[in-house]
């Protein structure tokens, strides 16, 4: 075994949520193992790298560059990866459940011929060997799952679910490494991307969600649910009633069939709470319901409610919360 | 043009799911199972390819799972695919991602195809890798996550969902894609069809007839569940009360104060 590696993806020039978690939950084990911590950064990568790593307890960062990297594509990344940890062993790769990672770490599982457990909410260290915490069936058991021995140990974990240990600041190491992708490696080409939202808070990511269901009645009831969200710095969410209904684009849907997320405060306004829905943000740390039917399925699971109209409700919640967090 | 599209019967999004005697799978007791929808997205797309090359294609649906599944490969056929391949052994049953992507990929290299394509996730594991591994195996590209496709000659033009935006891909076939929702509306199957499916021949190769065996399957799976539990039950907390302003203040002073969640 010769390391813990971190893939440390990057967002608008910034290493995601994830990482961070990642890294410092891995601390520990690479204390009580003597293996080293490293991040894994592929592509275009901040130039200061090293010194936003250290605060997580990074022991090397890992750079790998070069033709056929400036833009992600999943053949060339994943080449990119296993070529670049082919030789050193890893002991563990771990990615953050992005959707990025859904598109490369299957197909640098297949390559390092390693199991893949996917958006986990959980890791333990226990006898000597990594213990997945995994949601399953929309969210209705939990799996804990090992890796078979003799192959490295691949997982995705979904933001905010570990959460950053408190770890001491290291200094990291920086190493380059140059490849070229291989011609012809790579079949598929991206022709365009249509960016629908710039500098928004990712759903998965956001420590806030205010989410809008049927209750909204239509894409302007919006508007109050996006008032409290900019008020709180949250992500914008939605059940799949106001999705179908066209009020709101898919991105935002929460549910099983949309985005599963592990916000610290969730707050859903005119939804239900659709066994569907549910099984996307039931592992919330806090839910908060607004809804005008007191016998609504959400109050049941909520921590906080308010039986009410939204239209009501939520303008009110916005203008407190705005004067409370400008006096704090 | 050879269409194949690999499906996965789940147990229904309503289901009470519970854990089995044996503390790793669940109990299937009076649960109803259906298509994973993302692979019933990606069925339907491979009948809409058909109809918009004029009929110039075959769609063949393969699923590996226990006897129950068949109904899945009857819908399927009822929907208007033209085969079906059912794969079982019981050394399946607790078959990881990677063992099924073995197991995918001898079926469809048998059938022949130019396009293979996949759910992006089923619901009940969430596990989103088989049908990516499964190009990776076969040293095929893939577009994942995809909302939109256009067969153009002897490429594909996909939009597939990135954060936030979407990715217009080229990709040459043969190649594997993700149906991610959003990508079509599937169909019902008519009673005529339904009735018309029930009588028709299912494929069912056997893992010999793939070249496999348990032993192969074994050996290729590379995770393990320790166990199953059911989630931590939530409990209902406490309702606010008052007039809207009133309750807007209390609610914003127990989330600071109570919740510490700002
Ligand atoms: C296979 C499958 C997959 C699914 N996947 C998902 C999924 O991923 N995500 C998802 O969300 N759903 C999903 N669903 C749908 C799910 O079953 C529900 O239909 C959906 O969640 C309902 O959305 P809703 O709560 O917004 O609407 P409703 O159930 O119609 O609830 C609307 C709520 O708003 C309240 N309300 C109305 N007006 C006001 C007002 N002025 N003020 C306050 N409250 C008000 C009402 O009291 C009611 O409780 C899925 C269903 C299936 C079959």
């Amino acid at each position: 075994m010769a390391g813990i590696f971190v893939y440390a993806e990057t967002k608008e020039g910034e290493f995601r949520k994830a990482t961070g978690e990642i890294l410092s939950r891995c601390r520990g084990v690479a204390d009580a193992t003597g293996e080293p911590l490293v991040a894994v950064v592929v592509g275009p990568a901040p130039e200061d790298a090293p010194r936003r790593l250290a605060p997580f307890g990074a022991d090397l960062v890992l750079h790998v560059e070069g033709p056929g990297l400036e833009v992600y594509t999943s053949q060339g990344y994943a080449w990119a990866v296993t070529s670049c940890l082919a030789g050193r062993q890893p002991a563990a790769l771990f990615f953050g459940n992005t959707p990025l990672a859904r598109d490369l770490a299957p197909r640098v599982a297949e390559r390092m011929d390693a199991a893949l457990h996917a958006d986990c909410t959980g890791l333990a260290w226990e006898d000597g060997r990594f213990v997945f915490t995994r949601p399953l069936y929309g969210g209705k058991l939990l799996a804990r799952a090992v890796s078979r021995p003799g192959h490295p140990v691949l997982a995705t974990f979904r933001p905010n679910s570990l959460g950053v240990a408190e770890v001491a600041a290291t200094s990291p190491a920086y190493e380059r490494v140059q490849v070229e992708v291989p011609a012809g490696s790579v079949a598929s080409v991206v022709k365009e991307t249509i960016r629908q939202v710039a500098g928004r808070v990712s759903l998965q990511e956001a420590e806030i969600i205010v989410s809008g269901g049927r209750g909204v009645g239509g894409p302007e009831g919006f508007r109050v649910i996006e008032e409290l969200a900019d008020v709180l710095g949250a992500a914008v969410g939605a059940s799949r009633a106001a999705v179908d209904a066209g009020w709101i684009s898919y991105d935002h849907q929460v549910g099983q069939t949309g985005k599963a997320v592990s916000p610290n405060l969730y707050i859903a306004c005119g939804i239900s709470g659709a066994i569907q829905h549910l099984a996307g943000m039931s592992s919330a740390r806090c839910i908060v319901a607004i809804n005008k039917d007191p016998d609504a399925y959400i109050f049941k699971v909520a921590d906080y409610g308010i039986v009410g109209d939204l239209f009501q409700v939520v303008p009110a919640l916005t203008a407190e919360l705005r004067e409370m967090l400008v006096r704090a | 043009m050879r269409i194949v599209v690999c499906a996965k019967q789940v147990p229904d999004t309503e289901a009470r799911v519970t854990v089995g005697k044996d503390g790793r799978s669940i109990d299937e007791t009076g649960i109803t199972f259906i298509i994973n929808p993302y692979d019933e997205f990606a069925l339907e797309e491979g009948l809409r390819i058909k109809e918009r090359l004029g009929g110039q294609a075959t769609v063949t649906m393969v699923c590996v799972g226990p006897p129950r599944a068949e109904e899945a490969l009857r819908t399927g056929l009822a929907m208007g695919a033209d085969a079906a391949v059912h794969v079982w052994d019981d050394s399946l049953a607790g078959a990881d991602a990677a063992a099924l992507a073995l197991v995918l990929q001898a079926a469809v290299t048998q059938l022949g195809f130019d396009l293979i394509l996949c759910g992006r996730v089923a619901i009940d594991d969430a596990s989103a890798q088989v049908g990516l591994r499964l190009a990776e195996r076969l040293g095929l590209p893939h577009a994942n996550a995809v909302t939109k496709l256009e067969v153009q000659g002897s490429k594909l033009v996909a939009h597939r969902e990135v954060e936030g935006g979407v990715e217009v891909v080229e990709l040459p076939l043969p190649a594997v894609v993700t149906a991610q929702k959003g990508l079509n509306e599937p169909r019902y199957p008519t009673i005529p069809a339904i009735m018309k499916a029930r009588r028709r021949e299912i494929g069912r190769p056997g893992l010999a007839g793939l070249g496999l065996d348990a032993g192969k399957v074994a050996d290729a799976c590379r995770s393990e569940v320790l166990s199953l539990a059911p989630a931590p039950a939530r409990k209902g907390g406490r309702l606010v009360a008052g007039e809207p302003q009133e309750a807007a203040r209390t609610l914003a002073h127990l989330l600071r104060e109570e919740a510490k969640v700002l």
